[in-house]
């Protein structure tokens, strides 16, 4: 039976100086490298293919999949990039990662970018976050003093040359194509697919993009073995992930548990929801997955118990929001972020999202009658589905689920001429006690 | 004018890519922190570098939310407002700092030291509500602590990240995103405190990832020491023709030295 919880990325984490690669390489760092080495490329696919890693970004796709669509009688180079754009709402595991030990990443960079032979790899870090970015850009120059990065690494024959590139400011980069066309110095708006990055990605050549998280998994499943990673977890979601809590919990942070541990469990470790008060809805992957509520507090946290609770395991950003909370406010916040953030390239998007916000703004405000929450969710039908990628798609998550779960407060928003909450009760610097 | 020196640190950014043009969101970055914002000058400075046209640029430019038109002041102070730190209580800051600094939503107070700006999440959700001031993070903020880094910052008084080094100016911190990294990296602590709140509980109970083939808990031990010695026997020198490589080399350990450690 595995344990409750089971510290892989995080484990170093509490290390002195663990960003270092002395740090690092005191706990075996970089000997998964020289095990990769021995290995041909292929057999790392395999490797990885067999451990049944799939995307932590959230979509959840195959990673060793991903990696053999790489057509390697492409005489085009080959490009690795990491997508380390983590934006989605209430994600928060990949900064954390990337601040507390980058050298797991480097060294999952280098193994992969051997596996699918790619000889430049880019790390796409979002540009608010300046000391992630330092840390990361000390660590790809400590790997290459140490002879990790650069020309024939260990030895091996194999090189490689890592680019650590920061963003300036757009949700939409955490899309791939989007992501890609960032780092081409363009403006981020996502492809229309095929062809797919694995064959047409940076400059048009065969690229992989993966999540962090995913990269960062690499070296542990190479070192360990795809059996160790693939006996953790449940039959379809294998491994360990980083389970995110904010909000109203009394211990919010970082837990990474077997894919598959529920929210109570979750909950319970984080001691529970704050004082005097219960679980009125939460996220289980950041805010383009639909809400779930109470009743779901025992759902398998893998990528099949979520969706088939109605919703996605996204990027495990377990955000809480107690009976203090306004699900209104909260979705007309989230609908606003969306508009902000859509790139304007499709039509259903650019003016769908514009239109949600302003029906949503007029019932936060006690405006409009019932039947806006019919048009509301006309409005996700003319959405969903009818752009070049998915941000559309998130954001009629939480404006569809709300309604589905909360109808109730919305017309409670009409009936009493406003929104029946108090915003101050549900601070964190509330006065105890204090109620909706 | 932009200098000489901009000029070729701006080139020096192209040559890290395949293709130049992939060099343009740092390069931008860079004007910031020569010019405060994205000026016309930088602008007709990159396209000129890239051989593309000033509209293509702008069009980047105008793209991203980091890139400001208008000068930003010393600090570039940006309150969470997405949903859960709006919740948890940063729209109550945001409000108590627009009173408190007599400005707008992105707005820079009139002595020129803080531009004042809601920003979408920013990744530290188990430490809301969030602040970064600079793009530094500010944890678990109140209406009145954020107050007080206002107030410290426009005294000219130095404040530290609550999960990283001393703040720098915006200008300084653009540089960094530009990639000419300072030499903060090894400043503030390797995680916060939410950040081992998982960790602190499996160290507690004893729990641990399963044994691995090759080691406990998921440690990268290696099958044979010996092959590493092999390997690392096999190595190349470092490079001699990189003086950066050869001044530091020093410090590092060998492979050797590694495979001996373990």
């Amino acid at each position: 039976m595995t344990d409750v919880l089971t510290p892989v990325l995080t484990d170093n984490w509490d290390q002195e100086r663990s960003w270092t690669l002395a740090a690092y390489e005191q706990r075996g760092g970089y000997q998964a490298l020289d095990k990769a080495f021995s290995m041909a490329p292929d057999a790392i696919i395999d490797a990885v293919k067999e451990s049944g890693l799939r995307g932590r970004g959230g979509a959840g796709f195959p990673t060793g999949m991903k990696w053999g669509f790489i057509p390697q009688d492409n005489p085009k180079p080959k490009y690795l990039v990491v997508n380390a754009d983590e934006s989605e709402p209430g994600t928060c595991k990949d900064i954390p990662l990337m601040m507390a030990s980058p050298h797991t990443l480097v060294e999952g960079v280098i193994i992969s970018s051997y596996a699918i032979r790619a000889n430049k790899a880019f790390i796409y870090i979002r540009g608010e976050v300046l000391h992630v970015i330092r840390r990361v850009q000390r660590a790809v120059q400590e790997a290459y003093l140490a002879g990790h990065l650069g020309t024939n690494i260990h030895g091996s024959g194999y090189d490689l040359d890592i680019v650590v590139h920061a963003g300036a400011g757009a949700y939409i980069c955490g899309e791939e194509t989007a992501l890609l066309e960032g780092l081409e110095g363009r403006r981020g708006q996502p492809r229309l697919r095929p062809p797919f990055p694995a064959v047409a990605g940076l400059y048009a050549s065969p690229t992989v993009i993966n999540n962090v998280e995913s990269i960062a998994s690499v070296p542990s499943i190479i070192a360990n073995g795809h059996e160790w990673f693939a006996s953790m977890g449940t039959e379809k979601s294998k491994g360990v992930g980083i389970f995110s809590l904010s909000g109203h919990v009394k211990r919010p942070g970082q837990y990474e548990a077997p894919l598959g541990i529920t929210l109570r469990t979750l909950i319970d470790l984080a001691g529970g929801i704050r004082e005097g008060h219960e679980l009125k809805f939460w996220t289980p992957g950041g805010s383009s997955t639909p809400l779930l509520t109470a009743e779901h507090l025992d759902i398998p946290l893998d990528f099949e118990g979520v969706g088939a609770a109605g919703s996605m395991l996204g990027t495990r950003a377990l955000q809480i929001f107690d009976d203090t909370t306004c699900v209104v406010r909260a979705t007309l916040r989230w609908t606003e972020f969306y508009k902000h953030e859509s790139c304007g390239k499709c039509t259903p998007c650019r003016e769908g999202t514009w239109w949600l916000v302003q029906v949503l703004a007029a019932l936060e405000k006690g405006q409009g009658n019932e039947e806006d929450l019919d048009l509301l969710l006309d409005q996700c039908d003319n959405i969903l589905g009818r752009s070049f990628c998915a941000l559309a798609d998130g954001a009629v998550s939480p404006v569809a689920s709300s309604i589905k779960f909360f109808r109730d407060e919305y017309v409670a928003h009409l009936t009493h001429g406003g929104c029946p909450f108090d915003p101050a009760a549900a601070t964190v610097f509330a006065p105890a006690g204090a109620t909706a | 004018m932009l200098s000489e020196t901009t000029y070729g640190e701006l080139q020096e950014i192209a040559a890290r890519y395949p293709e130049p043009r992939s060099g343009l969101l740092p390069m931008l970055h860079l004007v910031q922190s020569v010019e405060g914002r994205i000026t016309p000058e930088g602008i007709e400075a990159c396209a000129e570098l890239l051989n593309i046209t000033a509209a293509e640029v702008s069009g980047v430019a105008t793209f991203y939310t980091m890139y400001k038109r208008r000068p930003v002041g010393d600090y570039h102070v940006g309150v969470c407002t997405n949903t859960l730190c709006a919740v948890m209580g940063g729209d109550a800051i945001f409000e108590r700092l627009k009173d408190h600094l007599g400005v707008g939503n992105d707005e820079t107070t009139e002595d020129g030291k803080i531009t004042l700006e809601h920003v979408e999440c920013n990744a530290a959700c188990d430490y809301a509500p969030v602040m970064m001031v600079n793009w530094e993070f500010m944890d678990n903020m109140t209406p009145e602590t954020a107050m007080q880094i206002i107030d410290d910052l426009r005294a000219g008084k130095e404040v530290r990240s609550t999960r990283g080094p001393r703040i720098v100016t915006w200008r300084e911190a653009e540089r960094v995103l530009a990639g000419f990294p300072d030499d903060l990296a090894d400043e503030g602590p390797a995680a916060g405190p939410a950040s081992l709140v998982g960790l602190g509980i499996a160290r507690e109970k004893g729990w641990t990832a399963p044994a691995g083939a090759q080691g406990e808990n998921g440690h990268a031990v290696p099958e044979e020491p010996r092959q590493v010695e092999q390997a690392a026997a096999e190595a190349s020198p470092p490079q001699s023709d990189n003086a950066t490589v050869e001044k530091e080399s020093g410090t590092s350990e060998t492979a050797a030295e590694k495979g001996d450690a373990q």
